[in-house]
Formats: C-alpha cells, sequence, structure tokens
C-alpha cells in the first residue's frame, strides 16, 4: 500500500471552496484521473484520504496538505500531474512526495500568512501590529456553533509584520500587507482573529474584506520564525532519490501521460 | 464592445453571505467564450438556489447545445439567496451570470426555464436586480427577450406581463431556431426594433408572445376568446418536440460543481414522454409522444459523461423508467460493465410490479438495500381507477412482499390527496394499505424491525391534464382528511409505530393551484407579492401563505374573481380555459372525454402495448411513439 503525500492551493475565486466542498471535487478528481485509489471497507466504501488542518472557506491557500492511499504503486509525479490536470484551476496539485515518515499532519505546527489589507495605510498598520505585539494578551471573540466564544489570539502569534502593498485598483488606493506566522495551538487563531485583535488593540478597521491568503505550513523554527516545507522529510528520506523537483518549482514532467479528462471515446 | 465582469464587486461581498462558492462559477465543463467573437448571447436561467437549478438537466442541455455553436454563447444564472440580493441592492451589484460573471441585462436573451410556478417570483426578483423594467411593455430595445420554457410555459398567462415570449416543449431545436432568428434581425441592423423580432418569433407558430394576443372577458369573469391583435399571429402556438433523442446526447460533459447541490450523479435521459395516462400528470401528457433513447445510446452517454464528471451514481430518468422496453438489458449491463468501478445505479420513478425488484436487485448489486419507493398515489381502488393507476393491492402487497424477501428492509409509499371525487374513506384506506405492507414484510421476513413510510402530497389540477376542469379541494379540507389518517395511523398500536407520516399543510398547494390554472389577471398578485417581500416560494421557511392571500384579497375583487374561484371552482366543458391557445398536442375532447371517464372510474390502457386511443398528439405533431426494442447490446468498452 503506497501512500503519497501532496501540497495543493486554493486560488482565486476558488478560495470560496469550503472544505467540503474540496473533499466532493477531489475525490471526482481521483476518479476522472484514474488513480487506483486503497478504499475503505464497509457498506458504502470510500478512497482513502486524509486532509490536515484546512483553511477556511474564503481564505486562499498556497499550502494545504492531503494524504492518499493507493492499491496499486504509482509514481507521485505523475499522480500530481493528472490530479493536477483533473482538479478545476485555481484547485491545483504542486507537489507530491511518497510517504516515508509518519505523522505528516504533527509536522504542520504553524501557518504563514499573508493578508491584504485594501484601503489601509501601512503606517497605521504598522502601528496596530506594534501595539498588538506589545500586548501579553488580546481577548477576541468569534461566533461558533455554540455561540460567541472568547479566547487569546496573541499567544499563538509567533510574528507578525507589517509592509507596504501596491494597491490593486487603478486609483492607486492605499494598501498595506500583514505578514503573520501564527501556531497551531486550541482554540486555533485564525487570521481574522488576529484582524480582531488589531481592530481591538489599535482600532485597526479595513474598509474593505481583507484577502487572506496561507502561504506556508510545517514545523516552525521559534528563533528565526521560519516555517519549514512539512515534505522534506520525506524526500530525504528516499534513499533511492526518485526524479522530483524539489518542492514548487516542480515542473511538468514530460512523461507521455496526457490529461485525463476524457478522451477516447467510443463512437 | 466588450462587457465588464461584476466580479470584482462581488467579490468583496462575498464574505458576508452564506455559501459563497455557488456564485462564483468556476465548475468542471463550464465554459466560458469571448463575448465579442459572438453574435447572439444567451442568459440562461433556473429561478431558483444554485443547489437546485444546477443539476437541472434542461439548463444543462441548452447551455451546451448553444455554447457548441460557433458564434453563440450562453452562461448560466440563478436566484441569489436574500442575504446577497441585499447586499447586491446596497452596492449597486446586478444580476449576474456564474460563468464570466456578466450582467444580465447585456445579454440577448433571458431564457427562464420554470419546473414549477413557485419561482415567479424570484424572476421578478432577477429582473429587477439586472435593471430590466418588470413588465415587458416598459423595455426598449436595448433590454434582453425575457424567454420562458419549462413545464410551466404550458400556461405561461400568470406571468405574460412579465414575458416578451415563451416555448412550450422541448428546448433543444427551438433555442437553435430561435438563434438564427436573432441573428439574422441583429445582422440586417435590428429593422422594426424589439417588436419586429417578436414578430418574426411569433410568426413561426411555435414561439408564444403574449403581447400580440388580447384576452377577452364575460361578464362573469370567465374569458370569452384569445385573440391575436396582428394579422400573421397564429391562433394557436405549437409545442416543440425532438423526435430522436439518440441525436441529442446532451447533457455530453455535465457540468460539475463545487458547492454541494441536489443531485449529484450523472443523469441520463433514457426516455422521453409517458403514455401510462395517469389523469393527474402533468408531465405525462405534455410530453407525448414516448419517445426512447436506445440502449446503446444509453451506454455511450453513461459511459463519456462518467469520465467527464467522476460522479459515483448513474441516474437513468424518464417519467417510468422502469417502462423502457430494454431497461433490463440497461441496467444488467450497466451494472456489469461498472461492478468494479463503485459506481451506484439509481431508477428514479418506477412502477408498482414485481419486474422493477428484479431491477433494483439488480442494480444494488454491490451496495446496500435500504429502502424502495413506490407510488400507488391514491389510497382505495376506486380512486386510483380516477386517477387511471391502474395497481391493485394484491400488485402492491405481492411487489412488497417480494422486496422484503429478497433483503429490503424500508419502503416509502407515496400518495396524493385531494384527488378529485375523493372522500375521506379513499384517504383513510391509505392507513390499511401501510398496515397490510408491514404485516405482509414482518411475514416473510420474520423480523419486525421493517417499516413503511407514508408520504402524501396535495393534488393540484394542472392545465393540459383531464383534471384541468376539476375542483381542487380547499386546504382546510385537505388538511382535516390528513389529520383524520394520521389520527388512525397513530391510533394503531400493533403496526402504528412502524408507520412513518410525512405530508405537507394545503396551503402551498392553494397557491399552486392559482398559479397553475390561473390567467393573465394573476400577474398582478404575483408582482404584489413579489412587492411585499415574497422570494423563493417553493422553500417552507420563506413561503407565505399569508402574503399570497393578502396580495390575492388586494388585487383580484376588480376583476369580480378570488383565489377560490381559480382553485376550488369546477370548470364545465364550454369555458375558454387561459391556456387553449397553448397546444400540447392533445385533443381538447380527448381531455374530456379522459375525464369523464375518471369520473366514471373507467381506466384507458397505455398506447405504447394497445392500439392507439387519439389523444391526439400524433397525428397532429405528425409523430408516432417511437419505442423498442432495439435487440442491440450495450456497446463492450474499447478503454476501460
Amino acid at each position: 500500500m503506497q501512500r503519497i503525500r501532496l501540497r495543493y492551493t486554493k486560488r482565486g475565486r476558488l478560495r470560496f471552496t469550503s472544505h467540503r466542498d474540496f473533499q466532493r471535487a477531489f475525490e471526482r478528481a481521483l476518479r476522472r484521473a484514474g488513480i487506483p485509489m486503497a478504499y475503505s471497507a464497509g457498506f458504502s466504501p470510500h478512497p482513502k484520504v486524509s486532509y490536515a488542518n484546512a483553511a477556511p472557506t474564503g481564505t486562499g491557500s498556497e499550502a494545504e496538505y492531503l494524504e492518499i492511499q493507493l492499491a496499486q504503486h504509482r509514481d507521485p509525479q505523475q499522480v500530481r500531474e493528472l490530479l493536477d490536470a483533473s482538479l478545476p484551476a485555481g484547485l491545483d496539485v504542486t507537489d507530491a512526495v511518497e510517504a516515508r515518515t509518519s505523522g505528516l499532519a504533527d509536522r504542520l505546527q504553524a501557518s504563514v500568512w499573508e493578508l491584504r489589507l485594501e484601503g489601509v495605510d501601512p503606517a497605521a498598520a504598522g502601528q496596530a501590529v506594534e501595539a498588538f505585539l506589545a500586548a501579553g494578551e488580546v481577548q477576541v471573540e468569534r461566533r461558533t456553533k455554540n455561540g460567541m466564544r472568547a479566547f487569546d489570539a496573541r499567544a499563538a502569534v509567533a510574528r507578525l509584520e507589517a509592509s507596504a502593498g501596491e494597491g490593486d485598483r487603478p486609483d492607486g488606493n492605499a494598501c498595506a500587507i500583514l505578514r503573520l506566522v501564527v501556531r497551531h495551538l486550541t482554540p486555533a487563531v485564525r487570521p481574522d482573529d488576529v484582524l480582531s485583535g488589531l481592530r481591538a488593540t489599535a482600532d485597526l478597521a479595513p474598509p474593505v474584506p481583507a484577502a487572506v491568503t496561507r502561504l506556508a505550513q510545517g514545523l516552525l523554527d521559534e528563533e528565526t520564525g521560519a516555517v519549514t516545507d512539512p515534505l522534506a522529510p520525506d524526500r530525504d528520506a528516499a534513499t533511492t532519490a526518485p526524479p522530483t523537483a524539489a518542492g514548487q518549482s516542480a515542473a511538468k514532467a514530460p512523461s507521455g501521460a496526457s490529461p485525463a479528462n476524457s478522451g477516447e471515446g467510443t463512437a | 464592445m466588450p462587457v465588464e465582469s461584476v466580479f470584482p464587486r462581488l467579490e468583496a461581498l462575498l464574505p458576508h453571505v452564506q455559501k459563497p462558492i455557488q456564485y462564483v462559477g468556476g465548475e468542471l465543463n463550464s465554459t466560458v467564450k469571448e463575448w465579442d467573437d459572438c453574435d447572439v448571447r444567451w442568459s440562461l436561467m433556473y429561478p431558483d438556489a444554485y443547489e437546485v437549478g444546477l443539476p437541472n438537466q434542461g439548463v444543462m442541455i441548452l447551455y451546451e447545445v448553444l455554447n457548441e455553436r460557433e458564434g453563440v454563447l450562453a452562461e448560466r444564472t440563478y436566484s441569489v439567496w436574500p442575504d446577497l440580493e441585499a447586499l447586491m441592492r446596497e452596492h449597486g451589484v446586478p444580476q449576474f451570470t456564474v460563468d464570466a460573471h456578466r450582467p444580465v441585462s447585456a445579454f440577448d436573451v433571458l431564457g427562464v426555464s420554470f419546473s414549477t410556478e413557485l419561482g415567479y417570483t424570484n424572476l421578478l426578483t432577477a429582473l429587477d436586480l439586472a435593471g430590466i423594467p418588470i413588465e415587458a411593455k416598459d423595455r426598449t430595445d436595448d433590454h434582453p427577450l425575457i424567454l420562458a420554457g419549462g413545464h410551466a410555459a404550458f400556461n405561461p398567462e400568470p406571468i405574460a406581463d412579465f414575458l416578451d415570449c415563451a416555448v412550450v416543449g422541448d428546448g433543444e431545436q427551438a433555442v437553435l431556431e430561435i438563434t438564427d432568428i436573432i441573428r439574422a434581425w441583429k445582422a440586417e441592423g435590428r429593422p422594426g426594433g424589439r417588436d419586429e423580432l417578436l414578430f418574426r418569433l411569433a410568426k413561426t407558430g411555435s414561439v408564444y408572445v403574449p403581447k400580440f394576443y388580447d384576452v377577452e372577458y364575460l361578464a362573469d369573469g370567465r374569458i370569452s376568446r384569445v385573440v391575436p391583435n396582428r394579422s400573421g399571429v397564429p391562433w394557436r402556438v405549437s409545442k416543440h418536440t425532438v423526435m430522436d433523442l439518440d441525436e441529442w446526447p446532451y447533457p455530453k460533459q455535465p457540468l460539475v460543481p463545487l458547492a454541494e447541490t441536489v443531485h449529484e450523479r450523472m443523469s441520463v435521459e433514457i426516455f422521453r414522454g409517458c403514455t401510462r395516462g395517469c389523469r393527474f400528470c402533468q408531465a405525462g401528457m405534455i410530453t407525448r409522444p414516448v419517445r426512447e433513447r436506445s440502449i446503446t445510446g444509453i451506454g455511450e452517454m453513461v459511459d463519456k459523461g462518467l469520465k467527464a464528471t467522476g460522479f459515483e451514481e448513474v441516474g437513468l430518468l424518464s417519467l417510468s423508467s422502469a417502462d423502457h422496453t430494454e431497461i433490463g438489458e440497461v441496467a444488467k449491463g450497466l451494472a456489469d460493465r461498472y461492478e468494479e468501478d463503485k459506481i451506484g445505479l439509481s431508477l428514479p420513478s418506477t412502477r408498482v410490479d414485481a419486474f422493477n425488484i428484479d431491477l433494483a436487485n439488480e442494480l444494488t448489486r454491490n451496495g446496500r438495500r435500504s429502502g424502495l419507493t413506490f407510488a400507488p398515489e391514491g389510497g382505495s381502488e376506486r380512486i386510483r381507477k380516477v386517477i387511471n393507476k391502474m395497481v391493485s393491492e394484491e400488485d402492491l402487497i405481492r411487489t412488497v412482499s417480494t422486496a422484503y424477501g429478497n433483503g429490503w428492509r424500508q419502503v416509502k409509499l407515496y400518495f396524493m390527496c385531494g384527488l378529485p371525487t375523493e372522500t375521506d374513506e379513499d384517504v383513510l384506506q391509505i392507513g390499511d394499505m401501510a398496515v397490510n405492507v408491514i404485516a405482509e414484510g414482518r411475514k416473510v421476513s420474520g423480523q419486525n424491525d421493517i417499516r413503511c413510510t407514508v408520504s402524501i402530497g396535495g393534488f393540484v389540477p394542472k392545465p393540459h391534464t383531464p383534471f384541468q376542469w376539476a375542483p381542487q379541494l380547499s386546504a382546510e379540507e385537505t388538511d382535516a382528511r390528513l389529520t383524520k389518517l394520521r389520527d388512525k395511523i397513530r391510533g394503531d398500536k400493533k403496526y402504528g409505530r412502524s408507520i412513518g407520516f410525512r405530508y405537507h399543510d394545503g396551503k402551498p398547494g392553494i397557491v399552486e393551484g392559482l398559479l397553475s390554472r390561473g390567467d393573465r389577471r394573476i400577474g398582478s398578485v404575483i408582482r404584489a407579492v413579489y412587492e411585499g417581500g415574497g422570494r423563493f416560494d417553493g422553500w417552507r421557511e420563506h413561503f407565505s401563505y399569508d402574503r399570497w392571500m393578502k396580495a390575492a384579497d388586494e388585487t383580484l375583487p376588480a376583476f369580480g374573481v378570488d383565489v377560490a374561484w381559480y382553485t376550488t371552482r369546477e370548470r364545465t366543458y364550454e369555458e375558454v380555459l387561459p391556456w387553449d391557445h397553448l397546444d400540447s398536442g392533445l385533443d381538447k375532447d380527448w381531455l374530456w372525454e379522459d375525464w369523464q371517464d375518471a369520473l366514471d372510474e373507467t381506466e384507458v390502457e397505455d398506447c405504447r402495448w394497445t392500439p392507439c386511443f387519439d389523444c391526439g398528439v400524433c397525428p397532429q405533431l405528425d409523430l408516432d411513439i417511437q419505442i423498442g426494442p432495439t435487440g442491440k447490446k450495450l456497446l463492450p468498452l474499447s478503454v476501460k
């Protein structure tokens, strides 16, 4: 039984895909791509897929992870290409490795987020960040299934920096960009909780909803605040180095397999 | 001139609404064409929420048929939920298509598919959000044509004020013919404006343009006649009928949504039309004659569709799927072919007979046997003769006995309440039938955990059926009758706990009845309901009976009629019905005879295996039924 770990994205308008929506789309993509999946036993067998730590609906992501189990051995790069071709543009599969270590989920300790705040003055954002970081604790509230819940948004934040971004509107609007490194704790602190915290500590209120994107997930280096590639240990453990280009830069390997959308019909 | 996408403005609203994914498009197999490369542009609307509208086969078929044509583009639009509607109004975002997020007002045509009359208020919402005048008379040459289709379009009169035109019958060829007429008119420089275009469409004899017909009324409120007010416009508008389904294997590339929808499966229409002759069934009457897709055509559509979608379930659709002449071979062939692939097969709309249990067993060869659904429709033998649902209680018991014997544990039975000539006794017999089903199930299976669910809907008389003259049962009487049945079932000590009872109150049925058999005067009611906040009337949480009754009380007295006049009043032979000038192919005299037969409790056979009984469709349309068997086999697959 082979396990393959995949990194995928939620880009552009498809960031509004909920995790449940993604699961259905992914399982259909597996069928279209003809991936020889392992199935669970029981009345209604389903393909074995483990999802880890999905980004909230409405936030984009460059770094989502999941693991699939195959019934037959396949080249991870080929699986990546087939699935990428099979999924709608925006849900892109950007990396694949064969699992050779345990506990992918355990390695997802922290996330790097980018928050684009259109119409926010970068200097004001910088001051808000300073106030937030200076606070020992920042209580925020979020609506959950069980009503409003209050918790601290400060402790989970490992890094938070503000910089100036180019406004994406022609009128040259101000735009601040926040880079946030947040530890995965319980209760989970999401980017919007940090925004609530900035509003609570420094009255920072973006005029339009922030465009939020997860840039990375992985092990957190507490010293530098760096978040490292969670698939690296699997790559390192591969003794017989497979023909894999590292990380996201994996180019389209010309393997002769054509995209499996449909094709050979029986006329 | 390119049309700007409203997406950047919409995007800012999406974080504030429920299930934003339904508004972003990008479905697998969706199509976005260059605006400037096309000269005829359609927006297609299903006037309900995305989750209901997306899987609609009609819209999906037309979307693909139109987009396959060079120089033609089609995009889809659905009703937005009130949370987004409020934000769109606040921020000035117009009704948009989900494909390229273009404003609906920029297209040449807005084609709206009405499966049910309860979508009418949603049409008005969409028009208003689009910035298109709600009433056709206020539109200019710059506005799209508002075109209705779907089953409810067989009586478009209640929405005549809001429509420019309507098409009755199959849409595949019709949309292409309309496209050609629009293209020619535009190429000529739009001579004569909107009226000339509508006139050209009306002249074909198969596009209904309400404004070219005047309705005259009698002093008592009935219609005296409906007359064309312009020469060259036909007295009656005929329906479209596609004959060879194998020539129209659509959808070839079914849309696969990211959002969750009501049907998540690959659907193949295995035949169109039905001649069982159930007298309450509008679909069966207006879609005649029967036209089968061949076994090989079905096999190919399933194969290509599964490859294009990755769906795990195939639905073999029609009005009575087990009636396909080669259904046994189709079911076995598909079950064999996909045995390894964990593809589920489903066969909605099956009849009560033992053959269907064999079929059901075949379809669930690899899966679990949970529930089977049958629709006896009427509780007593007598009422089943009235509605021409030819199934005896012995048939039913024999069928469920086989089902329970084959490992099925739950049977669901569908019935209607409020059928013509119905008495309390007819309805109370539904309880007896359920008891007999449970008793048989316990006996055959030797177990007590047998369940039977009785599901009851209120009967609504529909245009172009033998019951179009029938009085509808009032909401109060419907509720009283169902309460008696509920008390009877609950009071049964031995079996009551094994019987599930589901029913709806009679009020929504009255509104549906008002809209189904309404005439142009109902338009004022629909408009008042819309202005009073009416939206999504097919959804219980949004539907308000009081809002409808209030609107009717305010507007109808001016015409000397009321809700009861439209619903619970029996019509006579002489009465001109609001939809008489729309020709479904059925001979009105035959419908009347069938109505008289119903009152005499006389049944009529199916013309597929008995001689023609002159319903009128085939000679009028110069057609014939098209059925197998072809004797062919499912294609062996060259690729696997």
